[in-house]
């Protein structure tokens, strides 16, 4: 080895403690950033392989009726590759163990052969016998939350007749990774699940033989998604055709892809800012070093080492601390990989997963890092090789040192000499003093970032739990019912308000854009579902006119007081411009709220509902389970309670694990930031503190001038860097604008407070280690050796 | 200035009317106002004056470490004044050897370490270990220069400057920092470098005593030389005292 490399190394050595805390950094960026990539790389890869050898379907309709026949004329459109007619019903379960009623899909299978699209995955259990009209196949979500097992049976309300079915099998579709409620946002596995059935037997029970009532399509390569959609609805139409949709409308492909794209913004924005700040802190230390050895680069230079043999011999120290950092970060990253991607495998149900770690991942984490580090050496490395030999063999020239802002205030005389020294000294070094503020700052930035998930998420809860839903209990109908079904709900046992409900399914449009989006009609002085503006604020029902999501304006490209065309999707299938009334703060799905009697009339129909909303006694809610299950119209009951806790479960899970590893993470940088800071300034002035102590000072008066100074650093690094933590997560709150998920800026002072209490430990720990260092400081080592 | 010649060997060093001029904030300090000079080759030179009179400016800009503000400087063939800064560190790097007042050793590398740092870039360097048995440090080869007394560490650098066996070997102030005793033993090795290797050495100092060991002695002030004075018998390291 050369002597050169062996200096690397040594200085290496001396440095290990703050050179530990910038691999570390370095480290979390580098874990955060694979972890990301490889989860999502694998769950793209997991997905597509399923969608793949299970033939997920390109496009899907609804109808009420159509006949066999009609899928020949289907299977003929120009595009369309291959087809599979079905029958799917919503159907009232009977679970056993579950008091409440659960909602139940039912989808028929050829009784012969395989689908043809959205093919099954048995996970368990047997296929259906032929011409069984007894047996089914659960989804396994379902089966799990209700702890259903091969063999047990649930009794379904179907066609108003009550029927017990087996489960003999256990399956996956590519179409139910996420299994969602019609009108729900989130899935709910314990009330919602599908179920697979002979086809014959649920088209006798249904009276549909020889039709179908549901179609999926796949396309061929090249074909136009837009084309065959317009064909297809005009060729349903007549049969009562809901409107065809893509993948990109399907309920479950939506979340799934909202989840992917969720985990990219946010694997962008942590790993950047980590890297960032570690760029950041080799700036600094790297600095440092070169000040301290500017005679050993002089020396260096004078015995004919070139520019670019010192700027390497420095570079080569930033990049040994990068390989530590990588030698962290990518197992470490490829580790939690592992781990995260199993956890959503689990979540999504994929029949089979393979965590794959691309080494294009690998790569760019080593190249970035790299890159970021030496942009972050950068500066102090230029100026090391730019120093003039003869000038850097003289020692600095003493920095001009005068009386300060206090002392020019004339308030100099208020505070004791030690802390005019560390006024004068941060005063003294004004772009030194803000980058140790700057760097503390980014710390605590980084953990309002970590945290400020949560209050958002608490904030969703709330705000969508509480404010805007204020019922218990919401039903839905089979059709839409008279009016007079209300009055029958409301005498019901513990029941103490109700508000009826109209559900549209329609297609909006404004120019070229449109979206499939139904329109919920409220009662006009609802008391149980509460508006709330993008400002926050609850307002009122305007008599006419559309409330919409703010995202389905931005998705549509309309504000308020535009129109858009509605095209109704049922009924009499009217098409009228409606005027938007308002935009509203939501943060699920996207949604559209109209005055029930508004929607009557844009129906041209009387006072019909689709639903209810409900305040309920919980002392009789079990009776009212058991009367409602009785009500053939009624298709689902969906309780408040389990909507929260569904969503806890599948959002906030995932996002609190994140949350924790960003947090875990977070607190690594905070305190690499606050130690590195303590040991600069410590060795930068140990000859000063040293000559202090000679000419007798105590050790406590030397500590109080060196921790002073970090104190009042970490003072005012800590509004500052809450001011950052805001930005950043502003930020963020924009990149996750999405369709399916939405979250607002919302930062509790609870996790203001964890930032600037972290950062406060970060720094006292850091304080008394390099107290303990200063406690060691050799005084005659010290004020011999000539920096 | 006349500078009596030497008659019995070629001129390493031919400086011509070189001034240098630091520009120090609104004040223009004059280090150097039009300094000829030349060295010759295997002459041990001494440069005496007070500090300020200019002669760690005119060692720096001859070792190729600054550049003067106006003026030539030849070595040998090339004008070393016209290097640019590729040209001056391959200049230092092939014929100059530096001893500094402060030592600059690498403090992170041991002895022989330090010494191997310009082995290792040289192009006919000796042994490291060859170059600190000249300076009788051997048994000191794997300290690390706070494990070194001063005069130690200074014969590390001489063995360090040596070990490339330079054309040239320039020394500031190289018994500044040490006491009597220790200052002598390093005059010693570089007396002993400059008679046993015939290196052309240039040492600058402000204790006169030192020029009786030299050929020639260039007593600088003011940023001009004042007057050259040649020994007719140089004294041995060992003799002198201060």
């Amino acid at each position: 080895m050369t002597a050169l490399n062996r200096k690397t190394l040594r200085d290496l050595w001396q440095m290990k403690g703050q050179a530990v805390a910038i691999a570390l950094v370095i480290g979390c960026g580098v874990a955060l950033f694979v972890l990301s990539r490889s989860m999502l790389h694998s769950l793209e890869l997991t997905q597509n392989t399923y969608y793949q050898r299970y033939h997920f379907a390109d496009v899907f309709a609804s109808l009420k009726r159509a006949p066999d026949v009609l899928g020949d004329r289907i299977a003929e459109l120009p595009g369309v590759s291959r087809l599979e007619t079905r029958i799917v019903v919503g159907v009232n379960l009977t679970v056993p163990g579950l008091p409440e009623p659960a909602m139940g899909r039912l989808i028929s299978i050829p009784d012969t052969r395989k689908p043809v699209l959205n093919q099954l995955f048995l996970r368990q259990g047997r296929w259906l016998a032929p011409r069984r009209d007894d047996e089914v196949l659960a989804s396994e979500a379902f089966a799990l939350a209700n702890d259903l097992h091969l063999g047990d049976s649930v009794l379904a309300v179907i066609n108003g007749r009550q029927k017990r079915l087996k489960i003999v099998g256990i399956a996956l579709s590519p179409e139910y990774i996420y299994e969602i409620k019609p009108g729900d946002m989130l899935p709910d596995n314990k009330h919602f699940g599908v179920f697979w059935m002979n086809h014959e037997a649920l088209s006798i029970a249904y009276n549909l033989e020889g039709a179908f009532n549901n179609v999926t399509l796949s396309l061929m390569r090249g074909a136009s998604s837009a084309e065959v959609l317009q064909r297809l609805d005009e060729l349903i139409k007549p049969y009562g055709g809901l409107g065809s949709y893509t993948r990109k409308d399907q309920p479950s492909h939506m979340f799934v892809d909202n989840e992917i794209e969720q985990n990219r913004q946010l694997g962008l924005i942590m790993p950047s800012v980590f890297l960032g700040v570690a760029a950041f802190l080799l700036n600094v230390v790297l600095s440092r070093i070169i000040n301290l050895q500017r005679e050993q680069i002089a020396a260096l230079k004078a015995f004919g080492y070139s520019k670019l043999e010192v700027g390497w011999h420095y570079l080569k120290l930033v990049l040994l601390i990068v390989g530590v950092g990588l030698m962290v970060g990518l197992p470490g990253g490829a580790w939690f990989g592992h781990v995260v991607t199993g956890m959503y495998a689990e979540l999504f149900h994929f029949p089979a997963f393979t965590y794959h770690l691309t080494y294009s991942v690998v790569l760019i984490a080593t190249i970035v890092s790299a890159v970021a580090a030496t942009l972050g050496a950068w500066g102090a490395i230029t100026r090391a090789v730019s120093l003039p030999p003869a000038e850097a063999m003289r020692p600095e020239p003493p920095t001009t040192y005068g009386p300060t802002v206090l002392e020019r205030l004339r308030l100099g005389h208020l505070v004791p000499p030690v802390v005019r020294m560390i006024i004068r000294q941060l005063e003294r070094h004004p772009l030194k003093t803000s980058l140790s503020v700057m760097a503390i700052a980014l710390a605590v930035s980084i953990i309002v970032l970590g945290n400020f998930m949560e209050d958002s998420l608490d904030y969703i809860i709330n705000a969508q739990f509480r404010l805007v839903q204020r019922y218990d209990m919401s039903i839905v109908t089979t059709e839409p019912v008279s009016h007079r079904a209300i009055y029958e709900v409301s005498s019901m046992p513990g029941v103490i308000h109700v508000e009826p409900t109209r559900s549209v399914a329609t297609r909006m449009r404004s120019g070229p854009r449109h979206r499939r989006v139904g329109i919920s009609g409220i009662a006009r002085e609802s008391q149980l579902y509460g508006l709330v503006n993008v400002e926050g604020q609850n307002i009122s029902l305007p008599p006419d006119g559309l409330l919409i999501s703010r995202k389905l304006g931005d998705i549509l490209g309309v504000g308020v007081g535009d129109t858009v065309e509605v095209e109704v999707l049922e009924g009499k299938r009217p098409v009228r411009q409606v005027a938007i009334a308002g935009a509203l703060q939501d943060f699920t799905g996207v949604a559209a709220y109209m005055n029930i009697e508004a929607l009557h009339r844009l129906m041209r129909e009387g006072p019909v509902v689709t639903g209810a909303h409900m305040l309920v006694d919980p002392l009789h809610e079990q009776s009212l389970y058991s009367h409602l299950k009785e009500v053939p119209q009624v298709a689902g009951v969906t309780i408040k309670q389990h909507a929260i806790d569904s969503f806890n479960k599948t959002v906030g899970e995932n996002m609190m694990m994140m949350r924790s590893i960003n947090l875990m993470f977070a607190c690594v940088i905070a305190i690499g930031v606050v130690y590195n800071s303590a040991r600069i300034s410590l060795s930068e002035r140990s000859r000063e503190l040293a000559t202090l102590r000679v000419i007798g000072f105590t050790r406590g008066e030397i500590s109080a001038i060196l921790l002073g100074e970090l104190g009042i650093v970490t003072l005012l690094a800590i509004p500052l860097g809450l001011w950052f933590g805001y930005l950043v997560a502003a930020l963020t709150v924009s990149s996750l604008d999405l369709e399916l998920f939405r979250f607002p800026l919302v930062i509790e002072r609870t996790t203001y407070g964890l930032a600037a209490l972290v950062v406060m430990l970060a720094s006292i720990a850091s304080g008394l280690l390099v107290r303990r260092r200063l406690d060691q400081l050799d005084l005659i080592a010290v004020l011999k050796s000539r920096e | 200035m006349n500078i009596a010649a030497p008659s019995q060997t070629e001129s390493v060093f031919a400086a011509r009317r070189i001034t240098k001029v630091y520009h120090m904030g609104q004040v223009d300090v004059h280090a150097l106002r039009g300094v000829d000079l030349d060295l010759y080759s295997g002459e041990f030179v001494v440069l005496l004056g007070p500090s300020g009179s200019g002669k760690s400016t005119l060692l720096n800009i001859l070792g190729g470490l600054d550049t003067p503000t106006s003026g030539t400087v030849h070595y040998r063939e090339s004008e070393i004044t016209d290097f640019d800064d590729t040209g001056l560190t391959r200049y230092r790097r092939d014929h100059v050897g530096f001893v500094f007042q402060f030592y600059n050793l690498i403090p992170s590398l041991t002895a022989l370490e330090n010494v191997a740092l310009i082995t290792e870039i040289a192009k006919s360097p000796l042994k490291p270990v060859e170059a600190l048995e000249m300076v009788d440090l051997l048994d000191r080869k794997d300290h690390f220069p706070a494990q070194l007394s001063g005069g130690e560490q200074q014969r590390v650098a001489i063995a360090r400057a040596v070990a490339k066996q330079p054309d040239v070997l320039l020394c500031d102030e190289p018994t500044g920092a040490l006491d009597v005793q220790t200052g002598v033993l390093v005059l010693e090795a570089i007396q002993r470098i400059n008679r046993e290797l015939g290196t052309t050495t240039a040492v600058i100092t402000h204790n006169a005593v030192i020029g009786e060991t030299a050929d020639r002695v260039i007593h600088l002030s003011g940023g001009m030389i004042t007057g050259v004075d040649r020994n007719s018998k140089k004294r041995e390291a060992s003799e002198l005292t201060w």
